[in-house]
């Protein structure tokens, strides 16, 4: 399992690649991967502030529920902070488990967990300033599929 | 110790890491100093949903603080 945080862009293709190299087992790996809107022009920037120590701490934690709950062999959790502009990847998740079934939905799962419970402050910064964001309702009730 | 302030608490503030010493000897001690000085932060940390933590483990209710401490005080989590 590796949870990683980056104030760095990264490049989801050559992360998939090296998470599915080696695999003899794991016959199925599922992938996920969220990029910054532009909300046609509405959007100039994304700040993503997190708690280095505390953040991926807690990411691991759901990552390590969701390798018991879905059986996977392996989970990749990327996660950017800092400013992020509209294009680039924010976050990544890559799970491997036997079958596909497994490895879709502990995809989904963290990811529902990721957009609204993980430990990450929010602004979105745009041509009349800058607001602090929290879970919209959707991302509410995508979380609460799972309980 | 150390204190840290995440989102709009940071903006709130004014800053975002601050040392305090000698230090508090218990979190309520802590937000009764803080309070004393910026009314309104002392407002916003008793704020609904608004968690801290010592030496980055969350904590409900009081706690003891060590002189080498680092309390964080972090407002509802708003995902990525």
């Amino acid at each position: 399992m590796t949870v990683r945080l980056t104030t760095e862009s990264f490049d989801p293709g050559a992360e998939l690649s090296a998470f599915c190299a080696g695999r003899t087992e794991s016959g199925a790996v599922a992938s996920f991967v969220g990029i910054a809107r532009g909300d046609g022009g509405a959007a100039t920037a994304l700040e993503l502030e997190a708690y280095p120590g505390f953040t991926e701490v807690e990411i691991g934690k759901m990552a390590e529920a969701a390798t018991q709950r879905f059986s996977l062999h392996d989970v990749l959790i990327v996660h950017r902070h800092g400013a992020i502009a509209p294009g680039e990847a924010i976050v990544m998740v890559a799970t491997a488990s036997a079958h596909r079934r497994e490895a879709f939905e502990a995809c989904d799962y963290l990811m529902d967990y990721l957009k609204s419970r993980a430990p990450f402050w929010k602004k979105e910064h745009g041509p009349g300033g800058s607001r602090w964001v929290e879970p919209t309702p959707r991302d509410l009730d995508d979380i609460a599929r799972w309980d | 110790m150390r204190v840290l302030l995440f989102g709009r608490l940071g903006d709130l503030a004014g800053w975002r890491e601050r040392a305090f010493d000698p230090p508090p000897g218990t979190l309520a001690a802590l937000k009764a100093l803080i309070a004393a000085a910026d009314p309104a932060l002392g407002e916003a940390l008793g704020g609904r949903g608004v968690q801290a933590t010592v030496d980055r483990v969350l904590v409900r209710g009081e706690a003891a603080l060590a002189a080498g401490a680092e309390v964080a005080f972090l407002p509802p989590m708003s995902g990525g």
